[in-house]
């Protein structure tokens, strides 16, 4: 099987084609992901399927394992972590297989159909425990979501049972071969069996070793440097907060503590605005720069931005800034958890706080932007206020099921 | 404030040392200061100051290992964790080896003699983002509560924390859920015992998803 050099070069992933089908689509999949005319791969499933039926197992298989193409092109936003042989590798190293065999049989050389069928049986034996379940890959083709799992058990019994099977139909129709005491036959047969069912997996188990080598080696480098700047810059940072320095230079200070220590634990600023953690340091980062208070954000749980998420970030966000700029304290409270059922959100102050009834029309007009903003994605916002206690806002978004 | 509380400072920053050292000196007593473990193990057993401003990030065995070192000899200070680190698993750790509180340097001077002072009396002191690790180290369902009585937190307990987080001093936590300060200091105590003895923390992932360490 060829699976090194395919995987290096970034090609669509084999799915079978929506558009473009005339049985399952799968002639166009493979045409788009070969980058090969579609007609082309029909006339070779065409004449693949005249050779000893070739071409109607190969199709079968791409139809079972290859996903269907998603309804809208999606943008593949993580990259191949690994080299390892997919699907289509598995189907590729199929269609090697079958060429051979066919140009053999064409050139005279045909080891008749009692070592074909085996054979082939074998290879889709080897196939299925090769194919991998993706996490990463959106659709699932119909055998995928049996197979799924590394090593799952339907699979490695699926590709086991098929190589015993090879093996057994290899021994059965060549007794006329030998006497009944051929037993380096049938020794050899059972090596090549075992050969075939356990060398993807002891292949995997080397490549994750590698892998996980590999994490641990950028895991050290990382924690080494983030000691060191642990004990330069982000002491000096902490220090100009301390001293009685300009209200600017600690904003700066601050500013830039915030943007180290995200990238130091591995938050970097690029990934910003990836999940709800994120979504709020950020927030906090900019309130501080811009109002020049402190902003301690704590968020207890994590969840994915979607637009619901993304309105409460927004009312935290005006919450936020409502209080920098109208308490007339330094120093602003955010703290975010997610639970099961709801995302609770509160900011609060120390500040002057005010009384509802006698507000000054542009706060209210914000603390009414905030509850609107949430009532209008199923959530609440209530403010708290006192003269002389301070302010809080406390809002909740419930969570949708996924 | 009472007799000046004697204090002891280990940081192995010279000049984050000296500053603590006059933000304090007002009101409390400065006994001494070291930059390394052993320095600071050293000037804890000799003078047996009552609490300790101990950083979490040190050379050669870190926050932790001035607390092993100093319990060891039989010392009886309490230390009050100061750093600027905000990974959780340092936090956590401190908290584990036996400190009673944490809080960030970026502090105010009042903020940390106050702090000072709670630790000398007994009491914990939990920063609102202390409050954050302890309530993500406890969330959702423990996966094989070994033991209930510490791998989970109670209703009260819970609420406290998220207080404490929502930035709310304990007096207005009391005030909320009317009861007692001390009713609070209670709550929090119990929280930080759990936190010491419980095996949660190593269970949950939360940990493991943070990328570093």
């Amino acid at each position: 099987m060829a699976h090194g050099e395919l995987a290096a070069a970034p090609r669509p992933r084999l799915e079978r084609s929506r558009s473009n089908r005339i049985i399952g689509g799968v002639a166009a999949g493979i045409g788009q992901h070969l980058g090969v005319e579609p007609l082309a791969v029909r006339i070779a499933f065409v004449l693949l399927s005249a050779a000893f039926g070739f071409g109607i197992i190969v199709y079968l298989l791409a139809w079972l394992l290859a996903p269907e193409e998603a309804a809208e092109p999606t943008a593949r936003t993580r990259p191949r972590r690994l080299i390892r042989p997919t699907l289509s590798q598995a189907l590729g190293g199929l269609l090697i297989v079958a060429g051979i065999l066919l140009l053999l049989a064409v050139s005279g050389f045909w080891f008749g159909e009692a070592l074909a069928w085996p054979v082939s049986l074998a290879a889709i034996g080897f196939a299925v425990l090769w194919a991998r379940s993706g996490e990463d890959r959106g659709g699932r083709s119909p055998l995928e979501l049996v197979i799924s799992g590394r090593r799952s058990i339907p699979r490695v019994a699926i590709g086991s049972l098929l190589i015993l099977g090879a093996m057994a139909v290899f021994l059965a129709t060549n007794t006329s071969l030998a006497a009944a005491g051929n037993m380096v036959l049938a020794a050899m047969v059972a090596i090549g069996g075992l050969a075939l069912i356990g060398g993807p997996w002891v292949w995997s188990i080397g490549r994750e070793l590698i892998e996980e080598r590999s994490t641990r080696i950028r895991t050290e480098a990382r924690a080494e440097m983030a000691a060191h700047l642990h004990d330069s810059v982000l002491q000096t940072l902490a220090l100009i907060q301390r001293a009685p320095a300009s209200r600017e230079m600690v904003s700066l200070a601050r500013t830039q503590e915030r943007e180290l220590r995200a990238w130091l634990y591995g938050r970097a600023p690029a990934l910003a605005g990836a999940r709800l953690r994120d979504a709020i340091d950020a927030m906090a980062g900019r309130v501080e720069r811009d109002e020049q208070v402190k902003v301690e954000a704590i968020v207890v749980g994590d969840a994915d931005l979607d637009e619901h998420v993304r309105a409460l970030v927004s009312a935290v966000g005006e919450a936020t800034l409502n209080a920098a700029k109208h308490s007339g304290e330094t120093e602003v409270s955010v703290f975010v958890e997610v639970e099961d059922e709801a995302i609770s959100a509160y900011v609060r102050d120390h500040g002057t706080g005010f009384d509802a009834d006698t507000v000054a029309a542009d706060r209210r007009g914000i603390a009414d932007s905030i509850v609107g903003r949430l009532e209008r994605h199923g959530g609440t916002a209530v403010v708290h206020s006192r003269p002389g206690e301070g302010t809080e806002v406390a809002m909740r978004l419930p969570r949708r099921a996924a | 404030m009472s007799a000046a509380i004697r204090v002891f400072v280990v940081d192995d920053h010279e000049l984050f040392r000296s500053g603590v050292r006059s933000e304090l000196s007002h009101s409390c007593r400065i006994v001494g200061d070291a930059g390394t473990v052993d320095e600071a193990v050293a000037g804890i057993l000799r003078e047996q100051p009552d609490v300790v401003l101990l950083d979490v990030h040190m050379p050669a065995g870190g926050g932790r290992g001035v607390i092993d070192g100093a319990r060891a000899g039989g010392s009886t200070a309490q230390f009050l964790a100061l750093s600027v680190s905000d990974a959780a698993e340092d936090v956590i750790g401190i908290i584990r080896a036996g400190a009673r509180g944490y809080v960030t340097k970026s502090i105010s001077a009042e903020e940390l003699v106050a702090a000072v002072q709670r630790v000398h009396d007994g009491d914990v002191v939990f920063s609102p983002r202390l409050a954050g690790f302890v309530l993500d180290a406890f969330a959702g369902e423990a996966p094989q509560p070994i033991d209930p009585e510490l791998d989970l937190l109670t209703a009260r307990e819970r609420e406290t924390l998220r207080y404490i987080a929502r930035g709310y001093t304990y007096k207005e936590v009391a005030s909320e859920l009317h009861i007692s300060v001390k009713t609070v200091e209670t709550h929090v105590s119990a929280v930080l015992r759990k936190l010491q003895l419980s095996n949660r923390y190593e269970l949950t992932r939360w940990a493991s998803e943070r990328q570093l360490i």
